[in-house]
């Protein structure tokens, strides 16, 4: 079976003023379908480049990138966007969920810009229901993001990425804005979906013990993979949670408020 | 996307924040409120002045005698003696004239008891209150018969009768003098107020044309014809009478006219043209209140495009083409404007009836006011709309994303 991801001597060039940046200096890496491929480096190693191209939100200087199939390094603005609408599910670091909109009305977003499903309203409400429902929020979907905690946030931002069915979810440092708890949390649904559902995943991350919830670490360096290896002794984010105490109840007693705090709001201490 | 949901899109993003829609509103609101009230002012003083020209009589024209030169040296107009009664006759017979009275004017003391007062004595026909639809006070206009025979009858008018007879007095039947004539009042017009051109048509005295010509003036011509046409087309009939008078006073080709017809409508058009650029003027100052709206709509949709620009970057990663999201900063400016507009309209119509009310101005709003306010917003929406939309698709979305 061919590769769901391929690259090839991928390079890309950025001028900043009157420097040159080199970013990525040639890249090579094959992604099979249904790896946990997380993708590490110290900052200015080339990974957020990376993942910019891999997302089909830029396009490299030189080199190929296979998707699916198809040869996505020189399509056009307008032709990413329907890549990336139909092939690839974001989550951010800053779960960018839009203010003011619901849990189900952010969820659905991606499926509006899909003109080809023809989808009806009720069609679009249950597949974001369905969505929402698989990363454990189904009787949250009426809620603002402001009325969620953090993990939830970010809980729903999966939700939208998966809601398109997409070949691979690229998660650009996921937890970066979360404390330990919600983030093995999070890693516990990126784990769920790829073990239960085959969901090929590509995790972005400077944290090690994050990048050990995948099948396989790229480690980056000057715009080079310096290392690209299999996990051996790969974390299990279920049997972790299941040793952590439980959360508190919410509000948090500030004596209690440390390592395990639940909410990114109101823990951090840690 | 579809449209539909695209403006569904729209109205939500402009519910998060109903304030600022507001006031962005509020722009389009007085620009395409002033639109309406302008154009209602503007109409209402067009219309008033149409009636006018009706009250002054329909289809009205009038023929007076011309100048004439002695030696090179001209005279006044209406001084030509070349006007006659038989002129009336002919113009009377023409096709499309309904009636026409023969005219013979004169001015002079007129003295009841001991009031006395100076007007214009009008010599006329028997027609002349129909054609220029002006209905009796008191007593009756003069009779064929005291035309034919230039009896010393006088049918007076408000001004002239309230002057000397008192206000509200029944004048029939008292003698008056004129030139030291005596006249028997007959009867007294009702008030007509101001004519089109400003002069007080009830400072004036109505007698028959043959009794200026024999008892006041001592002249054979008359000086002036008063024509009433069969329809508002008075433009051929005008022409046909210029034809008919050439004829009968044996002018060559190329002699002057020794007389002038014209039209009210003629006379009208002059003040017409006066309200037209008093529209003109007006609907520049809508003009401007618009383009202010409609700047107000860009500053707000620029703010808006800045605040939002991770929600820009957001769509684009998740499949926005750049043409998406212009449409939709696109509809977010048309339906503000729009909105904006509608509201617009009501508030002229209310400020239109509030000028009605407390400034006696008359107005008038033509439905296609409201459909070109209503375009002219959507145009407002989309002309200011357009360069922030275009800002807003022409984003890079990592740039957009990072955004802080």
């Amino acid at each position: 079976m061919p590769p769901i991801l391929q690259v090839r001597k991928l390079v890309k060039t950025y001028t900043v003023g009157e420097v040159i940046v080199r970013a990525l200096r040639g890249a090579d890496m094959d992604v099979q379908a249904g790896e946990f491929v997380a993708i590490t480096g110290p900052s200015g190693s080339g990974k957020s480049t990376l993942m910019h191209i891999l997302g089909c939100l830029d396009r490299p200087t030189s080199g190929q990138y296979i998707l699916d199939g198809n040869d996505v390094s020189q399509m056009s603005k307008d032709q990413l966007a329907v890549i990336r609408n139909r092939k690839i599910g974001f989550v951010f670091q800053g779960f960018n969920l839009l203010s003011r909109t619901t849990a189900l009305d952010n969820v659905e977003l991606p499926l509006l810009y899909n003109g080809a499903l023809k989808l009806k309203t009720a069609d679009r409400h249950q597949r974001a229901m369905e969505a929402l429902t698989s990363v454990g929020l189904g009787d949250r979907y009426h809620h603002y993001p402001n009325q969620l905690s953090g993990g939830q946030q970010q809980r729903v931002a999966i939700a939208r990425a998966l809601v398109t069915q997409p070949t691979i979810l690229l998660a650009d440092e996921p937890t970066g804005n979360l404390d330990t708890r919600t983030s093995i949390e999070v890693m516990d649904i990126f784990q769920t979906l790829n073990k239960e559902r085959g969901i090929t995943i590509l995790l972005i991350t400077h944290e090690m013990d994050i990048a050990e919830y995948g099948t396989r670490v790229v480690r980056f360096r000057d715009g080079r993979i310096q290392t690209d290896s299999q996990v051996l002794d790969r974390r299990d984010a279920k049997q972790e949670l299941a040793a952590l105490p439980p959360p508190e109840d919410d509000p948090p007693v500030p004596a209690h408020a440390g390592a395990t705090a639940g909410d990114v709001d109101h823990g951090g201490v840690a | 996307m579809s449209i539909f949901m695209t403006l569904r899109i729209a109205i939500k993003a402009l519910n998060r924040n109903k304030m600022r829609t507001m006031l962005t509103m509020l722009g389009m609101i007085i620009g395409v409120g002033a639109v309406i009230t302008m154009v209602a002012l503007g109409k209402g003083a067009q219309s008033t002045i149409e009636e006018q020209v009706k009250a002054a009589g329909t289809n009205m024209i009038n023929i007076n005698a011309g100048n004439y030169s002695i030696g090179g040296v001209r005279q006044g107009q209406g001084m030509s003696n070349t006007l006659m009664p038989e002129d009336a006759e002919a113009i009377r017979a023409l096709p499309g004239v309904q009636y026409a009275a023969a005219g013979a004017d004169s001015r002079g003391q007129v003295i009841a008891g001991n009031q006395n007062w100076s007007t214009r004595v009008q010599g006329t026909e028997v027609d002349l209150p129909l054609i220029r639809s002006w209905s009796i006070k008191y007593g009756s206009f003069f009779t064929q018969q005291d035309v034919n025979s230039a009896a010393k009858v006088a049918v007076l008018g408000t001004v002239v009768s309230d002057t000397l007879f008192g206000p509200d007095a029944d004048p029939v039947g008292q003698i008056m003098r004129i030139r030291n004539q005596p006249f028997k009042v007959i009867g007294v017009m009702a008030s007509k107020g101001q004519s089109a051109m400003g002069q007080d048509q009830d400072d004036t005295i109505f007698v028959p044309f043959t009794t200026v010509q024999k008892k006041l003036q001592g002249q054979q011509h008359i000086n002036n014809i008063t024509v009433s046409a069969s329809s508002p087309e008075t433009a051929p009939v005008a022409a046909l009478i210029t034809e008919t008078l050439r004829a009968r006073h044996k002018l060559m080709p190329g002699d002057p006219d020794d007389f002038m017809v014209r039209t009210l409508e003629e006379m009208a058009s002059v003040r017409s043209e006066t309200a037209r650029t008093m529209g003109t003027l007006l609907a520049a100052i809508a003009g401007v209140s618009l383009l202010v709206g409609g700047i107000g709509i860009m500053n707000i949709m620029l703010v808006s495009v800045t605040e939002r620009t991770r929600e820009i970057g957001l769509r684009m990663a998740i499949g926005a083409r750049g043409k998406d999201v212009l449409l939709q900063f696109l509809v977010e400016a048309v339906v503000l404007s729009l909105f904006g507009g509608i509201i617009g309209i009501g508030f002229g119509f209310g400020l239109a009836a509030a000028a009605e009310k407390f400034l006696q101005w008359p107005t008038t709003i033509p439905p296609n006011a409201i459909g070109m306010a209503f375009g002219f917003a959507a145009a407002t929406g989309v002309f200011f709309g357009f360069y922030p939309a275009r800002k807003a698709a022409s984003l890079d979305p990592i740039e957009a994303l990072r955004f802080e």
